[in-house]
């Protein structure tokens, strides 16, 4: 923590809560934002930003971090530096460990965990059921009181729908958010790919679209009957689109959240059975893309995420169907997001509604702003350096990311954490 | 010369005359393999391994055969039986062959694309024979072979491919194959055996037999896998049968002197009626087998070609290339 004041000079300020995008300077006092301006900045202790950008801290929700059980793929430490260096100041982790987080034994250990090894704000989601095997609800009391700010059980459905049904009502009543991640799991069982002429092509097994449509659908009765607080996670087809927006219309408070691979990447990426393109839900069409940016445009989708998931080099060295899924995304989140704001599709302030304002609103934290009273959580970065994506380079132990060799365009230059300089040069 | 490939993975990837050069060469093997002296010593000094992660009796030792009769030193590898029992992954697996100095490898694997990923890691020549639903370059290139030396041409023949398509890596790459040679295809099975969109393949798509073998000059029936007639995909053995196996009523609605075609080993009785199997006015399906040695033989030689030619131009005898 800072302890003399400190300000920012010569940025260009995106403010997502106002819509902004202004010259100026920006103060830091005891870790707070202290206010902002756009005239003669204050005297003191100085840091002039050369005209970059300075916007609020990546707030990304659905990190996986390997601890407990796979430490060898991504610990608190590297997960840590990994954020720092794409700007993400707060994380919100997944309860998919091993075992998974389902217990206030196990939420305090990843607690303790992440306060020694990281220098970035880390908060935790619990999973909804015991084992997140859909049987048995976890004592969500207990680990709400422990500092579990969701409960999920990532990638799994529940399929039961009373013991979904039953874990809804109860976590109405502790006011607790619920995250799924829509799917009908015996209609995309076994599937690799998303159905279709690629898929045929390839003769991989194949989901259609319409598996995430159903898991919607069923979610929001669900959501309709019980009344509970609910983000619909992970979204990444046009068929779920229009049932999000009857359920939004009909005054239910839902939201929703996309990753990043999936707005930027299409199912045509996976080429010659690329595993590092393996994500759950698979890579989906280039029409379902576009209607994923105009969701996010829309606020229809509210949120995007890395759904950082680290994959070490033996889990993705195998043929396609036998690969796991997932992609790290800390370290390329705002470079890949930038591909839309360079593309035409959204404005920065818009963009840092999703990446910042919206998730820490969702979770309860005063971050994602740039008002006076907000952390000082920033992210100084310049969007249009170019670069050519070396995944050796990434500070995440496990490399599997889909942007290797890529050419992308923004880079971080400063992340502050509680206004205190975390990564990147000094005097940047 | 215009194979140039130095894989053979599959059909996408060669071009139309290259599919050309491997028949004419293909074509010449069948006069040898006719003849009694069958030898000849275009793989002499080779080493050919067959790798089969997946049971296959015919298909091994057709490839077997060929490499045998080109003076190749063969070795079967039952991988079923072997180390990915012992938890070796696939690449290990590779990269231990590799090391043994193989020059080609035929390759078959249940998953798709794992062909593909085992040429990569390899400095030998890769066969694909044959991954989970995605190609099976060698059956397509001899049906080629068999319906060119039985219709004269190998462009401007409608062809009906018939049967469990979603599963089949024989249908997809016979229907690359075909269609780089111009030639009009129709697919018909039940709605729950076609594969997503395939439509946009530039096929047509029939649910009704009779229709869809009307003017066709060739009849390609495919294998349904036992696991498929239990209700998931189809209701019976016997109601597919009435609607998709290939009997003389079905198939007097193709042309008088179209050609059946089964890549086997085949269900008498379920996809095809015996009579019309073991009928030699119409059925090729003996043929077939006489072809896959002729174009394994073609193929190889090709790949070993190109092998050597890589192998000189880098001045290197050892056999190491990039």
């Amino acid at each position: 923590m800072s302890e003399q004041p400190l300000t920012l000079t010569n940025a260009i300020l995106i403010n997502p809560e106002a819509g902004t995008e202004s010259p100026g300077w920006l103060r830091i006092e005891n870790g707070m934002i202290a206010g902002s301006g756009a005239g003669a900045p204050p005297k003191g202790r100085a840091i002039d930003c050369g005209g970059k950008y300075l916007a609020p801290g990546i707030v990304d929700i659905g990190v996986k971090v390997c601890e407990p059980g796979e430490r060898h793929k991504e610990s608190y430490r590297t997960a840590g530096l990994a954020a720092a260096a794409g700007g993400v100041t707060t994380m919100i982790t997944r309860p998919d460990t091993l075992p998974a987080i389902d217990s206030p034994e196990v939420l305090e250990f990843v607690t303790r965990r992440a306060r020694e090894a990281a220098p970035v704000n880390i908060r935790h989601m619990a999973a909804l059921t015991k084992g997140r095997e859909g049987r048995e609800m976890v004592e969500i009391g207990f680990l709400a009181d422990a500092g579990a700010v969701a409960f999920t059980d990532c990638d799994r459905v529940v399929a039961d729908t009373k013991v979904f049904s039953r874990c809804l009502t109860y976590a109405r009543a502790l006011g607790a958010l619920v995250i799924a991640h829509p799917q009908e799991p015996i209609l995309s069982r076994g599937a690799a790919a998303t159905s279709g002429k690629f898929a045929s092509l390839r003769g991989l097994p194949a989901v259609s679209p319409m598996a995430e449509r159903l898991g919607l659908e069923r979610d929001l009765a669900i959501v309709e009957m019980t009344g509970a607080r609910y983000h619909a996670d992970n979204l990444s087809t046009a068929a779920a689109l229009p049932a999000l927006r009857r359920a939004r219309e009909a005054g239910l408070g839902v939201t929703a959240g996309v990753n990043i691979h999936h707005l930027t990447l299409n199912e045509l990426d996976i080429g010659d059975y690329r595993t590092f393109f393996k994500l759950k839900p698979p890579l989906r069409s280039e029409e379902d893309r576009l209607a994923m940016i105009g969701a996010v445009r829309e606020g229809l989708i509210d949120v995007i995420s890395s759904m950082h998931t680290p994959q070490d080099e033996e889990s993705k060295r195998l043929p396609f169907e036998e690969a796991a899924s997932g992609a790290v995304g800390l370290e390329t989140l705002l470079p890949a997001a930038l591909r839309l704001w360079h593309g035409g599709h959204i404005s920065l302030p818009a963009l840092f509604c999703a990446l910042a304002l919206n998730p820490a609103r969702l979770m309860g934290l005063p971050s994602g702003r740039l008002s006076k009273g907000a952390p000082a959580d920033l992210v100084l970065f310049d969007p249009h350096k170019p670069f050519v994506l070396d995944r050796f380079r990434l500070r995440s132990k496990s490399k599997n990311t889909p942007f290797d060799g890529a050419r992308m365009q923004g880079r971080v230059l400063a992340t502050f954490v509680g206004g205190r300089q975390i990564f990147g040069k000094e005097g940047n | 010369m215009s194979f140039d490939a130095r894989h053979l993975l599959g059909i996408e990837y060669l071009r139309p005359d290259a599919i050309r050069t491997l028949l004419d060469l293909a074509d010449r093997y069948v006069d040898l393999n006719r003849s009694p002296q069958k030898h000849s010593t275009a793989l002499a000094g080779l080493t050919q391994i067959n790798m089969f992660f997946e049971a296959s009796t015919r298909t091994q030792a057709s490839f077997e055969i060929a490499g045998k009769r080109l003076g190749a030193d063969v070795m079967n590898m039952a991988m079923q039986a072997s180390s990915l029992k012992k938890g070796e992954t696939l690449i290990d697996t590779a990269l231990t062959l590799n090391a043994m100095h193989p020059d080609l490898l035929v390759v078959r694997h249940p998953h798709s694309g794992a062909v593909n990923l085992l040429a990569e890691k390899v400095n030998c020549a890769v066969l694909n024979a044959g991954d989970g639903r995605h190609e099976h370059p060698t059956q397509a290139l001899l049906d080629a072979l068999t319906i060119r030396r039985k219709k004269g041409r190998l462009h401007r023949l409608t062809v009906a491919i018939c049967g469990d398509i979603a599963h089949s890596r024989v249908a997809r790459s016979n229907i690359l194959l075909l269609g780089k040679m111009e030639n009009r295809l129709r697919l018909i099975g039940p709605p729950t055996l076609m594969p997503a969109r395939i439509g946009e393949f530039g096929v047509e798509i029939y649910d009704d037999m009779r229709e869809g073998l009307q003017g066709a000059d060739v009849v390609m029936m495919l294998r349904l896998q036992k696991e498929r007639m239990d209700g998931g995909f189809i209701p019976s053995e016997r109601e597919y049968y009435h609607r998709w196996g290939l009997d003389a009523d079905k198939l007097s609605h193709a042309k008088p002197d179209a050609i059946v075609m089964h890549p086997g080993p085949m269900n008498r009785g379920v996809e095809i009626d015996g009579t019309i199997a073991d009928d030699i006015n119409r059925s090729v399906i003996q043929e077939q087998v006489e072809m896959g040695v002729a174009v394994r033989m073609a193929a190889m030689d090709l790949l070993a070609r190109n092998l050597r030619a890589a192998r000189e131009s880098e001045g290197d005898g050892k056999g190491v290339m990039v």
